[in-house]
């Protein structure tokens, strides 16, 4: 198929950016969508242009490194799946393509379509974590056994690959369904208990001062969401803040 | 505690605590001006108790317009520091792809509400306040010794235009509603085996009660 | 030089143990005082960051990525070993020692190995602590599930992202200490060379990835843990960014490489579908158990099949081959990767693979679906059920074990493997050979450490399933913090290493020529059209099995491209700006140089032994007839080649194997 592809271009994080047209022909059904951006970027290098600078590693959806706000959806029109794993059967021949980068004010451009995501860093560097040394002898993992139900709900919450697909489709650029995911994995664990109520308070501050909005429970988050990480996932971290709040 | 509004979860619970008073006052209001459309005398009688009554004038009332104020300022407040989390919007955005037009709108259903409450206040808040608080007649009574409570409430239905700009005006409540009333629930973190329930529950409120009040206009219109 | 293993005397059991006894500590003052680089933040370099940084070292990490956790551990899908014993099945220490040695065609080394049995347990203790939510059963302990041709269930996992969840475990113990400051992270860094004074390794030169701009790191060690080099064939399971350039570098100044040709081919992985594909992505090992593998008996089938005239269901069980049930009766679907790889080319060479490219195999349900519906039917009492019902209730079962598997495959390839059989080709997987280490993880530059798949280490010919994780995992939580802290105990006096020498100066110098040469020179072809042309050689003259021919033709053409890569590569852009093409030419180009070393190995080792394959060396009558057949007598060796220039000039050093613990057999599977 042909295609006609609309990507926001932009030289550095400073340069202001602009919506450049480009053509691909030929283009296989059976394709990725990032391998028809490495035919287009074939086609540039081979024409002395610049690439498209874009994020991507593993290529099977699991690193959450790719992006792109792909026909005004996070990870384009498909469910379920990261930009690398959407296939351009999911288009036809003759379509225009807008490809933009992921926007948040948190999420400042660095390149065409490469975002930093360093806001997420510094959010779980503010509590995502159990702190437990390496010791070698740490108590035996059996000793405290942990109801299956909860284990599955902690693992649901964990899948999450940090992408930032739910920040890009929210309206108002929230980023609590990544907090929520990841307060929620270790609030379902009996590890994570000890320090619950610092966690909880110390990521949400560090959200907030990141420049994310605010959440209004539209739920474009969890559609959007590669992994389908669930919307209860926030409520949880909405009790928890709260009860975290009132323990002071 | 008190630093609760400084973070986005703690606006998110006050907005949703806030909007919890509002609908348990429309729900209230609601049972009051049904009586008007079954009975001219319960509803006077109410009326009067509820604008006599000190808890009611004194209490709840400030409460009620510290809610209303609140409510609607945060949701300015929140809305204008949203915008400000995206500083570059995008060229094509597909919003219908992923959530509810209402959920989306919440700004423009609330402002319209907003715009209605000045013309209800215009109707029936300033002309009581003013009997009441700055004539200084607590009777509740017109010059004949009746109640003037169901008088005045049909004599508001007359014109067409005030009809219809109630009609319009619940609609958008329906809407603000639509979304409202699960989001709050979500906000202050109940999202469990009851929350599919409770989603019904919440749609089943968001029509029925915004129809009512339509109905209530209507029915003064036509037999004023 | 002479290798020496440094591995400690004693009996196999006590050597971990007195060891730990006797080496040199760092006083938690002293620690304060010395840097560590660690180049890599997968399981290994993430995890060996976290712990030397809880002891109170200084730690510098990098990672070219945005963020550690998204290394490509992360892609590991079925689970971790560990000899934990919880299902009371036998499982010990020794016994994962021994399916190790065994699984890895002994060409292994035992004390290794066996520490890596040993500290296998506190590895899942030390995960479970971290919030990393293992499965479970519901009494609420651990679950296990078996793998890969052992005899035990030791396989610990989390759905089927065990190796995310596990790096996102590493991933929170280094977001700690970075909180601490006593991890300084580099993301969207890349290292490009090492910095040698006075015979130790004392530092690095990073490139800023965003910026453009080079750097100089010191430190008073180095850590590689820069993972494997299985794209040098273009197309593998890699992440695309996955590459050999930190343990390249780290070769060309003085780190021997050792088995560069010993490579895992994974038998499931999703076709190729194309010229245009960028990469291969793996299916679970796990299908195995359940999926039968075909390709039809008749070529005219094959034929029709290709052209879209039948369909794979038209074919009755006489018109299929279930080859590998023919050639193993007792393992059938079940054999070693290394086998089961091997089958699906020689069907395929042969003229019977089942898609377009030719390059395709059948993995069937069908069969599973009507066992576990007919069980099913019996569970629920159902009398008589009807075909249409035995499926419905075997499908529900086959979704439950491999349902994400099953969705994946339908996103990629378009077609529902619940109704028509899966198309499956193996692919590059997992790379055994890497930096040559010593019982510390040394590599032969002093104060240089290598970790996790960029070494050689505990794997041999072949690596078993779910031990990949657990490698990573024991260098970098349990080995190195001790083996590091034995070597770091001379530097407590030493004090920061100054960048403004002039080691660091002639490194620079060397990293800048190199990217300006690559921006400046304005050749006519991109990237990737050299690596997919070596990619095409190695996959053709040294991919699943090789011979000397081939291997000889291998290692001119590689020359060939490399010669005409350095002529005529064009790099758009420029060098002080983000620049996906310059960083991809100057991983290539390591690839390049690579590629020939892993042939001249490749044609060196005349033998069969785990995932390398010689066409001269397989058994010539008898029941294993064209099966793989080693050679102990000669090759019972490690190959660690040091760098003198040109690939083709390398030179061999030997470390040979010894197994007091373990008796040498070989492997069959018939």
């Amino acid at each position: 198929m042909n295609l006609t592809l609309k990507i926001w271009r932009q030289k550095d994080s400073k340069a202001k950016g602009q919506m450049v047209d480009y053509k691909v022909t030929d283009i296989s059904e059976h394709m990725s969508f990032l391998e028809m951006m490495d035919v287009l970027n074939e086609q540039l290098v081979n024409s002395g242009e610049e690439p498209v600078a874009f994020d991507h590693d593993c290529r099977e959806g699991i690193c959450g490194m790719c992006s792109m706000y792909i026909n005004g959806e996070a990870h384009g029109p498909d469910r379920g799946v990261t930009t690398c794993q959407l296939h351009m059967r999911m288009f036809n021949d003759g379509d225009t393509i807008t490809i933009e980068p992921f926007r948040a004010a948190a999420f400042p451009v660095i390149k065409d379509l490469v975002v930093d995501r360093m806001a997420f860093e510094r959010i779980q560097q503010a509590g995502g974590y159990i702190s437990v040394n390496t010791s070698g002898n740490t108590q035996d993992a059996n000793s405290i056994p942990i109801s299956k139900h909860a284990a599955d709900e902690a693992m649901d919450a964990a899948t999450c690959i940090g992408c930032g697909a739910c920040v890009a489709s929210c309206k108002n650029s929230s980023a609590m369904l990544f907090v929520g995911a990841k307060v929620s994995q270790y609030a379902l664990l009996p590890q994570g208990q000890v320090e619950a109520v610092d966690r909880v308070k110390n990521m949400v501050a560090q959200m907030d001062l990141e420049g994310f909005g605010n959440c209004t429970n539209t739920g474009a988050c969890e559609v959007e969401c590669p992994k389908g990480i669930s919307l209860e996932n926030i409520a949880r971290m909405n009790r928890e803040y709260l009860s975290a709040t009132l323990k002071g | 505690m008190s630093g609760i509004l400084n973070s986005s979860i703690g606006r998110k619970f006050a907005m949703a605590l806030s909007a919890f008073f509002l609908m348990i006052f429309l729900l209230q209001h609601f049972a009051i001006n049904l009586l008007s459309v079954f009975s001219a005398d319960t509803f006077n009688e109410v009326s009067h108790f509820m604008g006599t009554f000190w808890v009611i004038q004194y209490l709840m009332q400030p409460v009620l317009i510290f809610g209303v104020i609140f409510h609607f300022v945060m949701g300015f407040v929140l809305e204008i520091k949203n915008n400000k989390a995206r500083n570059i919007s995008y060229a094509k955005n597909n919003g219908a792809a992923n959530s509810t037009w209402m959920s989306r709108n919440m700004i423009w259903s609330g402002a319209a509400i907003l715009a209605f409450m000045g013309l209800h206040f215009y109707d029936f808040w300033f002309p009581e306040i003013n009997t009441k608080y700055i004539v200084g007649d607590m009777s509740g009574q017109l010059a004949n010794g009746e109640f003037r409570y169901f008088e005045e409430l049909q004599h508001k239905f007359v014109d067409l235009w005030r009809v219809v700009l109630y009609v319009i005006a619940f609609v958008f409540l329906a809407l603000h509603l639509l979304h409202g009333f699960s989001s709050a629930f979500q906000s202050v973190g109940a999202n469990n085996k009851y929350t599919k329930g409770l989603k019904g529950f919440g749609k089943a409120y968001a029509i029925i009660i915004p129809l009512g009040f339509i109905f209530i206009a209507l029915f003064h219109h036509l037999n004023h | 030089m002479a290798l020496d293993s440094k591995v400690p005397k004693g009996s196999i059991k006590d050597k971990w143990t007195d060891y730990k006894n006797h080496i040199d500590l760092v006083n938690p003052a002293n620690k304060r005082h010395i840097d560590v680089i660690v180049v890599g933040t997968g399981l290994a370099g993430g995890s060996a960051a976290a712990t030397l940084a809880e002891l109170g070292y200084n730690v510098k990490a990098f990672a070219y990525q945005d963020s550690p956790r998204r290394a490509h551990s992360i892609a590991a899908q079925g689970g971790i070993n560990a000899a934990k014993n919880y299902q009371g099945d036998g499982d010990s220490t020794y016994r994962l020692f021994y399916d190790t040695v065994k699984g890895g065609d002994y060409r292994s080394r035992e004390a290794n190995v066996y520490r890596l049995a040993e500290v296998s347990a506190n590895i899942i203790d030390q995960c479970v602590a971290q919030g990393v939510p293992f499965a479970r059963d519901y009494g609420g302990l651990l679950d296990n599930r078996s793998f890969g041709g052992v005899l035990v269930s030791r396989t610990f996992y989390a759905k089927g992202q065990t190796g995310q969840q596990l790096l996102l475990g590493a991933y929170s113990a280094m977001n700690r200490q970075i909180a601490r400051g006593k991890i300084e992270m580099f993301n969207r860094h890349e290292m490009l060379d090492v910095v040698i004074v006075d015979g130790k390794a004392r530092g690095i030169i990073a490139r800023n990835l965003i910026t453009g701009e080079i750097e100089r790191h010191s430190a008073h060690a180095v850590v590689v843990g820069s993972g494997g080099y299985g794209n040098v064939y273009f197309l593998s399971t890699n992440a695309m960014g996955s590459n050999a350039t930190a343990a390249w570098k780290i070769h060309k100044k003085g780190a021997y490489f050792a088995n560069p040709c010993y490579t895992q081919i994974h038998p499931t992985c999703i076709p190729r579908s194309g010229d245009y594909q960028s990469k291969l992505t793996l299916m679970s090992e796990s299908l195995r158990n359940d999926g039968r593998i075909w390709v039809p008996k008749n070529m005219e089938d094959v034929m029709a099949i290709r052209e879209g005239r039948k369909k794979p269901t038209d074919l009755s069980e006489d018109e299929r081959d279930y080859y590998l049930e023919r050639r193993y009766p007792a393992f059938g679907n079940l054999v070693p990767r290394d086998v089961a790889s091997r089958a699906a080319k020689e069907r395929c060479d042969a003229g019977y693979g089942v898609n377009a490219t030719g390059e395709a195999v059948y993995l069937d349900f069908a069969s599973a679906f009507e066992r576990y519906g007919r069980e099913q039917a019996k569970i629920h009492n159902i009398t008589n059920p009807s075909d249409e019902k035995i499926y419905e209730l075997g499908q529900a079962i086959v979704e439950a074990k491999y349902g994400n598997l099953f969705q994946m495959y339908e996103k990629i390839i378009d077609q529902n493997p619940y109704k028509t059989p899966m198309m499956i080709y193996p692919a590059v997987h997992y790379t055994m050979g890497g930096v040559w280490v010593d019982y510390n993880l040394m590599t032969t530059i002093p104060g240089c450490y290598c970790i996790g798949e960029a070494n050689f280490s505990d794997h041999g010919a072949n690596r078993l399933g779910a031990s990949a994780l657990m490698q990573g995992l024991a260098d970098g939580y349990f080995v190195l913090p001790y083996t590091i802290g034995d070597y770091l105990s001379d530097d407590i006096r030493t004090g920061k290493i100054p960048t403004d020498t002039k080691e660091f100066d002639e490194a620079e110098k060397e990293v800048s020529d190199r990217i300006n040469f690559f921006v400046n020179n304005k050749g006519t072809k991109s990237v990737d059209y050299f690596h997919k042309k070596l990619g095409k050689v190695m996959w053709d003259k040294a991919g699943m099995s090789r011979n000397a021919e081939g291997l000889i033709e291998a290692m001119a053409e590689i020359k060939a491209i490399r010669e005409e890569f350095w002529k005529d590569v064009s790099v758009p852009g420029t060098a002080d700006e983000m620049n996906p093409e310059l960083e991809k030419a100057g991983r290539v180009a390591d690839f390049l140089e690579l590629g020939e070393l892993f042939a001249k190995d490749a044609l060196m080792r005349e033998e069969s032994c785990g995932g390398h394959f010689r066409e001269e060396s397989a058994e010539l009558d008898g029941p294993q007839k064209g099966e793989a057949k080693r050679n102990d007598e000669d090759f019972a060796f490690v190959a660690a080649w040091e760098y003198k220039g040109e690939p083709a000039n390398a030179v061999l050093h030997k470390e040979e194997l010894e197994f007091k613990d373990i008796e040498l057999k070989q492997r069959s599977y018939k």
